[in-house]
């Protein structure tokens, strides 16, 4: 029975070869267009956070519970060495660094400002942190010495210090008690983060729990490594937690929630470009379907004086669009998944990217996602669309009455 | 007897115009009995084309009533109506009547397809009456690929196969030669001898008024002669 109206709408597609094709290649083109500019964006995202994570913040961090929303220097995590050992025992991750936080006013011979400082661990900060690789001036801390700095490029031209300088130091102590010290700058960084080149300086962990009276406590434990393999770090590292009530693991994006929000709102602003793109696409096909059941009035006519119904017409116009939409939205997986694949490999790259790569020290090229999420939703959206157009042609057609369209020629 | 395969009472038929009320058929009462041969002619725009097209279904009536296989079809809806199409009329227009992208033999299968037959068994009846209309050789052709009157015949063969009770032609030889003519008129004489079909023929042809066994004649949408032939 159905076979009728399949046969029907098979030989009515290609009753004009060109037109059809035109119509595939429309939607194939869309799809193509639509998986590679998503798969750019996600690959995008991906670097993206990956840099922002691999700068400072690593993808995952142990700190005392509510550190995070109200960072106290009182906050701390006990004994903090011990349990980034333990970690990385469980995780089987190098990449686990300890840190502690604070603030102070910094003063070189003419100027005085405030700054964050923190306290990091000369042997373990390299692997979570790409901030020693920034060091544009000078060098990085060696862990030799004990009582030296590096400084953000931007806080260094604001004091008018160079490497070799000194700079005081006085801010408060955990305990509340007065901290003071001289310390020689050997480094400046500049890292692209405003804030970071702005605000921070780095002296040895040992030298900061001197100063601040930090004891054997530090305000964080930075945990890096992959992110595809965050979460197995994250089961690992949540077991040496487990009796130990007042820590808590927070992820990246809770680490740094504006990440996360900026991302959202730049997806939101490309979906209306693709929803415009899907758009036009849709009313192509609404054309091609609307033409091809016009010029076929006559015939409509013939079939509905043969006793075909209103119903099965429909059917076979909504199986022309089906066909068309399928054929155009396989073709264009497979073409749009051959091209991400390909930049996938080779690197996607644009004038001024390498320059700026090699500044920051990120990858010089872009890299595509190729996954369901970057070739489904697009050729899905248009075979949506198309379907949706083709259902005015039906509609259109359900009203015409059989002798109307015999008279049609 | 068996009851008439057609009755129309008093059946109207009005067209608007714009502003103008062209009244095609006005008060038609008719009867066709079942087997019977009949021929419809009249002057261009009496309303030939409009009465097939009610007894079809294709259409509605302003007014009246029309009941075919003893049903009220003025009634039904348009399902009903296709349905009703599909299992015991066929039609057979002057021209275009084939579906251009099926070739001869799959035009004529189309309606026993559309009623489920099996695919042997049309396919076997359709190579045969393809034969019989003198249509051998060329089952495998589109329509653009046969003459007028191939056309008509494919069309022909198409109504007739699945033996509806009633057969609707509306000047099926308009566009034939007379010996095309001559040899589809016998065909349809022949059906309507063996099996019993029901015709009814509208024309200008001398030819096919001769072959019909009642001859009715329109004038500005009524019936103004019927006569009954040998
Ligand atoms: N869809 C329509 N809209 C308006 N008027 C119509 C319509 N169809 C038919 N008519 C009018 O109804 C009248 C009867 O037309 P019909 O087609 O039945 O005549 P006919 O006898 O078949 O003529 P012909 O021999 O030329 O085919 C004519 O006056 C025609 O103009
Ligand atoms: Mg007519």
């Amino acid at each position: 029975m159905t076979n009728t109206t399949t046969l029907l709408a098979w030989r009515n597609i290609w009753r004009h070869p060109r037109r059809t094709l035109l119509t595939i290649a429309a939607m194939v083109f869309a799809d193509v267009l639509l998986i590679f500019m998503l798969g750019l964006q996600l690959g995008q995202y991906r670097m993206m956070i990956d840099n922002s994570l691999a700068i400072f913040t690593g993808q995952m961090q142990v700190q005392a519970d509510g550190y995070n929303d109200e960072p106290y220097m009182y906050r701390t995590i006990p004994a903090a060495d011990a349990l980034a050992e333990d970690i990385r025992a469980r995780t089987q991750l190098e990449a686990v660094a300890t840190r502690g936080y604070g603030f102070a006013l910094v003063s070189s011979e003419t100027r005085t400002l405030g700054a964050q400082i923190s306290g990091v661990d000369p042997q373990f900060e390299p692997r979570v942190s790409t901030l020693p690789g920034l060091i544009k001036q000078g060098r990085y801390l060696d862990g030799k010495a004990d009582n030296e700095i590096v400084i953000g490029s931007t806080l260094a031209r604001n004091l008018r210090i160079e490497p070799g300088d000194e700079l005081t130091i006085l801010g408060s102590g955990r305990d509340g008690s007065m901290a003071a010290t001289v310390t020689p700058v050997v480094g400046i960084y500049e890292s692209g983060n405003r804030d970071m080149d702005r605000m921070m300086l780095s002296m040895p962990l040992d030298t900061f729990r001197d100063v601040f009276s930090m004891g054997d406590t530090a305000h964080s434990i930075v945990i890096g490594g992959e992110r595809e393999r965050a979460d197995r770090i994250a089961t690992g590292a949540q077991a040496a937690l487990a009796d130990k009530d007042s820590l808590v693991l927070l992820d990246w994006e809770t680490l740094m929630p504006g990440l996360k929000q900026a991302i959202q709102a730049d997806f939101t602003s490309a979906w209306f470009m693709y929803a415009v793109l899907i758009i036009l696409v849709a009313f192509g096909m609404l054309n091609t379907m609307l033409m091809s059941v016009l010029e076929r009035t006559h015939e409509f006519g013939i079939l509905l004086a043969l006793g075909v119904g209103h119903g099965k017409l429909g059917r076979m116009i909504v199986t022309e669009s089906a066909v068309l939409a399928t054929t155009g939205m396989l073709i264009g997986i497979l073409i749009g998944a051959v091209v991400v694949g390909y930049y996938l490999v080779n690197g996607f790259t644009y004038p001024g990217m390498e320059a700026m790569g090699e500044r920051f020290n990120i990858p010089s090229v872009l890299r595509p996602e190729v996954s369901l999420r970057s070739l489904l939703p697009g050729p899905l959206a248009v075979f949506l669309a198309t379907m949706l157009a083709s259902l005015y042609p039906i509609l259109h057609m359900r009203k015409l009455r059989p002798t109307e369209a015999l008279q049609a020629v | 007897m068996n009851n008439p395969a057609v009755i129309c009472h008093k059946v109207d038929k009005t067209f608007q115009q714009g502003e103008l009320a062209v009244h095609a058929l006005s008060g038609v009462d008719l009867e066709i009995a079942s087997g019977g041969f009949v021929c419809l002619s009249g002057p261009s725009g009496s309303g030939k084309t409009t009465l097939l097209n009610m007894i079809g279904g294709l259409d509605r009536p302003s007014g009246g009533e029309i009941t075919v296989a003893d049903l009220r079809i003025d009634r039904m809806r348009m399902s009903e109506l296709a349905e009703l199409r599909l299992h015991h009329i066929g039609f057979v227009f002057q021209a275009y009547n084939l579906i251009p992208v099926l070739n001869a033999r799959e035009n004529v299968e189309f309606v026993m397809q559309l009623q489920g037959v099996a695919a042997a068994k049309r396919h076997a009846l359709a190579m045969d009456i393809l034969e019989e209309v003198g249509l051998k050789g060329m089952e495998e052709r589109r329509p653009g690929e046969l003459s007028g009157g191939q056309q008509q015949r494919v069309a022909v063969a198409r109504a007739i196969v699945s033996k509806p009770a009633l057969i609707l032609a509306d000047e099926p030889t308009a566009n034939l030669d007379s010996a095309t003519a001559e040899k589809l008129m016998q065909q349809m004489r022949d059906l309507n001898t063996h099996i019993g079909t029901t015709f009814v023929i509208s024309t200008h042809d001398k030819l096919v008024m001769s072959y019909a066994k009642r001859l009715i004649k329109l004038h500005d949408g009524k019936i103004v002669d019927d006569i009954a032939q040998q």
